[in-house]
């Protein structure tokens, strides 16, 4: 079985660096796996094994060729990647970046499932997998916990506020996975080494068969107007106990509304 | 806070700009080793140090290891660390490639001891020994030998150990008594008691591999009398698995001031007599020569007292972080320029910048004089040049005692302060930071004490080539002074480099001066040298951590006139060459403090009797 993995490459959290000029972060240093994304590539590996064999690639859209996350992945297991670089993308927005997944998913020959992550840690909006299943008119299924595939068919325990639901798809479909399902493994040093010589496709927005006037800030229809932090998170209420404390607990809890 | 940050960044300043990576993966057997593939091996076992291995070393240390029966347990969360460590293939990335390695240079496999050591110096001393136990088979065993045993080693299947020590044998490893008769099928029976014997008994591994030193019934006496054996804790057979258990067991471990975790073993051979068939005795395999292993041992020393140096190295780094990270947080006092009324972080204060600097510019000096040392060992094994090669194995004769000594007593000193940036809380264990100082101790100890490396120091090492060899060490550090005063565009010698160079010039000075001193008198009577060997060595050692930060500022001052670098990266490198200022400056001077300790020679030191010195 086939499984294609979008994987973002992301500033290192640990060291995100500055946004630009328009608002937009800046990505021009070293951009690592994003680890949203590496719960994907190892449920991918996983059901490429527990089917007894297929390729895993992976698909990433990012700037000046960057390929220092797609390489731990490569090292994590999968066979190949394909790399969207292109100046033209500057300013994408979601949809954006959804048609050009969709698109160089398609050189793909043979994908069976896709996976992605719910949302990623950077721009966080959680909407790109549905559009690109919208754009490659392919069943969607999100928040997954728990996939299988069988028959030609993904069947996937999908998290809900009070449990999960079980869902089931024709292949090929598109599941996007919520974080800390699987543990992903950690590359190993022969695998470190053999991802050096696997091949990453890389291809530009006319590659793709899409037109560069339409992408990017050109194609985005939006603009970012203002950035501003995130608030302070307010200090915590300290509850001393003085005999009553299980009762202020409840009376806080009741405050949220969450009782 | 028991985080910990592989500091990747300065590891490649060091790996790039002063252990020359680039002319080592020119090298024959290292052509796969190109920098790109250094660095993403290395940030990828930096996040396997930081996320699996950094969090078991406070559990460790509170935990230790248990001896029940006739096993030892190692703590909560070491058997998993371990099996991600051998999962990875880890252990092999520095070793020969004919027996599984990665053939990637030593130095590259000196850089993860160092992450080993700073995420769990207790864990790491396993595979450090087991790396000397594949040194002595690797160097001095036969084919057979090999076949046997390098391959599971290599791997970290199964583990080593070195079994020098026993109780009336310690410093003086010539005055061993552990005994090994000869049998008809060429095998020996081992029968003795060793101490101290790190991982000497263990669960992290199916198999260990003893390395034992001992004495054939007609051996000379003293060090030309040692053999050395193959002591598996399991036969193996000829197919490779594991058969009948060898009689060498685990009697006790000891109850220690640091690295609690790893298990130092008192190890009985032969003592159950159980050998049955076989006859009394644990089953030993000679490796090499009867009478040699001395000689051998000596062969496998410039590494084995690398990797201790680097101990110091990986401990200083996880105290100085911490140390950061909590002077950044701890609000206390008001700091000069601070508005009246308002406190600081205990950052903002000098005397505790002082304190931080000190740690950061010991830190950075040691990692650079361990992987510059350990380039060394790389250049002196593979460079084609012979004339290249003797420079290179001259050098790394020339600062084993160096390197091994500075960098433990330094260790001692950096993670001293780093409990007191803690204040009184650095006290009190559930901080972590009295940790790495109770850890950083053993490493003065064991290896050779540093005593020992300062008599190996002035016996041995001073006369190389009739004192060439530090006279030729002089004229680098000279050449690098002239590089750094040619370094002052304004001339007026106020520049970060003209002030780096001057004060290195002293340095270089004052040690040629009391390197004089130790050849005129040392000579003449080696009572003289031996007696000053300690603060001689410490002189040296400063000297030469003086010209590596020198050559980092250089590097540094380089890359920022190269122009181009922006953000993080200038900060690194404006970062490097104040550190290096700040070395030269406060750091350095010490060096003139202790040409009087030495020049004093063994005066004095004989004038009280025994009695006087008891009270
Ligand atoms: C400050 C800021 C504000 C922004 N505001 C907006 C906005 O208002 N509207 C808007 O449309 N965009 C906005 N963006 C841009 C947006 O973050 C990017 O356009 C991005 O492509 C959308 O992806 P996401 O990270 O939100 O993806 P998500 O939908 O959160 O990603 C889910 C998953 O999709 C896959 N995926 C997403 N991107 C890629 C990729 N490049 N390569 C491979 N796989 C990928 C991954 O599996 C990922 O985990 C903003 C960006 C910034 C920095
Ligand atoms: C935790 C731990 C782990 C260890 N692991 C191992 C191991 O795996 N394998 C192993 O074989 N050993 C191991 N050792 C033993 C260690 O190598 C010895 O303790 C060390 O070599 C010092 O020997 P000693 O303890 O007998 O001290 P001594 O030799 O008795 O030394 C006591 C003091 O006298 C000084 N001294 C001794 N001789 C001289 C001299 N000739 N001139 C000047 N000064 C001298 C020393 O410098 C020291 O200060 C370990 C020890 C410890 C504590």
């Amino acid at each position: 079985m086939n499984v294609v993995v979008c994987v973002k490459q992301i500033p290192d959290p640990a060291d995100p660096g500055a946004l630009e000029e328009d608002h937009t972060l800046k990505r021009d240093g070293k951009l690592i796996l994003d680890e949203s994304d590496s719960y994907g590539v190892e449920m991918a590996l996983q059901l490429a094994d527990a089917a007894g064999g297929g390729d895993v690639t992976l698909v990433s859209m990012a700037p000046n060729n960057e390929t220092s996350g797609l390489r731990t992945a490569l090292a994590m297991g999968a066979a190949k990647a394909v790399l969207v670089s292109d100046d033209a993308l500057s300013g994408a927005g979601a949809l954006d970046t959804a048609k050009v997944l969709a698109a160089a998913i398609k050189r793909v020959e043979g994908a069976d499932l896709i996976l992605a992550a719910t949302e990623s840690s950077d721009g966080y909006t959680g909407t790109v997998p549905e559009q690109i299943a919208a754009v490659l008119d392919l069943p969607s299924v999100t928040f997954a916990k728990h996939v299988e595939v069988a028959d030609g068919t993904v069947k996937v325990q999908r998290q809900t506020e009070s449990g999960f639901d079980e869902c089931e798809a024709p292949l090929p479909a598109l599941v996007s996975v919520t974080a800390g399902v699987v543990e992903p493994r950690y590359p190993s040093f022969k695998g470190i080494m053999a991802a050096k010589s696997k091949p990453v496709d890389q291809v530009t927005v006319a590659d793709l068969g899409l037109d560069p006037s339409a992408v990017g800030w050109a194609g985005a229809g939006q603009e970012i107007v203002d950035v501003s932090p995130a608030p302070e998170r307010q200090a915590g209420e300290v509850i001393e106990d003085e005999g009553d404390a299980h009762q202020k607990i409840v009376e806080f809890l009741d405050g949220l509304k969450v009782l | 806070m028991a985080d910990y940050t592989p500091p990747l960044r300065d590891i490649r300043f060091v790996l790039e700009h002063l252990a020359g990576l680039d002319d080592l993966a020119k090298l024959e057997p290292f052509g796969h080793a190109d920098a790109a593939s250094v660095f993403g091996v290395l940030a990828e076992f930096g996040r396997l140090m930081s996320e699996v291995w950094a969090p078991t070393n406070a559990v460790g240390d509170a935990e230790g290891s248990r001896h029940e029966g006739d096993e030892v347990r190692t703590p909560a969360g070491f058997r998993e660390a371990y099996r991600h460590y051998v999962a990875g293939g880890w252990p092999a990335v520095p070793f020969d490639v004919d027996y599984q390695g990665g053939g990637f240079p030593w130095v590259v496999g000196i850089a993860m001891q160092e992450m080993l050591n700073s995420a769990n110096m207790a864990l790491a001393m396993a595979p450090l020994l087991t790396q000397g136990a594949i040194d002595a088979i690797a160097f001095h065993g036969d084919e057979a030998q090999k076949e046997t045993f390098l391959r599971p080693m290599v791997t970290g299947a199964w583990s080593g150990t070195m079994n020098l020590t026993e109780p009336d044998a310690g410093s003086d490893v010539g005055a061993l008594r552990t005994r090994a008769v000869r049998q008809d099928d060429g095998t020996y029976r081992i029968t003795g008691q060793k101490v101290f014997i790190t991982f000497g008994e263990h669960d992290l591994t199916e198999q260990i591999v003893h390395l034992v030193l001992a004495r054939t019934p007609e051996a000379p006496p003293g060090t030309k009398g040692i053999s050395c054996f193959i002591v598996p804790k399991y036969l193996v057979e000829e197919d490779g698995s594991l058969g009948d258990r060898n009689d060498v067991h685990v009697v006790s471990i000891e109850h220690k001031m640091g690295i609690r975790a790893s298990p130092t073993c008192v190890l009985a051979f032969g003592e159950r007599g159980d050998g049955g068939a076989r006859g009394e005795g644990a089953v030993g395999y000679l490796i090499g020569e009867e009478h040699a292993g001395m000689r051998y041992m000596f062969t496998m020393m410039n590494n084995a007292r690398l990797g201790v140096g680097v101990e110091g190295l990986g401990l200083a780094e996880r105290a100085y972080q911490q140390a950061v990270a909590y002077a950044s947080e701890r609000v206390q006092g008001r700091a000069p320029g601070a508005s009246p009324g308002e406190s600081s972080t205990i950052i903002d204060h000098p005397d505790v910048r002082r304190m931080l600097l000190t740690m950061k510019a010991f830190t950075e000096a040691m990692r650079a004089m361990c992987y510059v040392q350990a380039a060394q060992i790389d250049v002196a094994k593979h460079h084609p040049d012979e004339a290249a090669a003797t420079e290179a194995r001259e050098l790394v004769e020339l600062l084993t005692p160096i390197v091994k000594s500075w960098c433990t007593d330094l260790a001692e000193t950096v993670t001293s302060i780093g409990i007191q940036v803690h204040g009184g809380v650095g006290y009190v264990e559930e901080t972590g930071a009295a940790q790495h100082y109770r850890d950083a101790k053993i490493t003065q100890i064991y290896e050779g004490t540093n005593g020992i490396q300062a008599m190996d120091l002035v016996g041995r090492k001073l006369p190389l080539r009739g004192g060439a060899v530090v006279r030729d060490q002089i004229s680098r550090m000279r050449a690098t002074v002239a590089e750094l005063g040619g370094g002052d565009p304004e001339g007026d010698g106020e520049g970060d480099l003209a002030v780096i160079g001057a004060r290195l010039a002293e340095a270089v000075s004052t040690l040629e001066a009391a390197t004089g001193w130790m050849f005129e008198h040392g000579v003449a009577d080696p009572v003289e040298a031996l007696s000053v060997a300690t603060p001689y060595q410490r002189l040296f050692a400063t000297t030469v951590g003086g010209w590596l930060m020198g050559r980092s500022a250089l590097a540094a001052r380089a890359a920022l006139d190269g122009g181009s670098v922006d953000g993080s990266e200038r900060s690194f490198f404006e970062a490097k060459v104040v550190t290096a200022r700040f070395f030269a400056e406060r750091l350095l001077p010490e060096v003139h403090g202790l040409v009087g300790p030495v020049m004093a020679g063994g005066r004095g030191l004989f004038a009280l009797t025994p009695a006087q010195l008891a009270r």
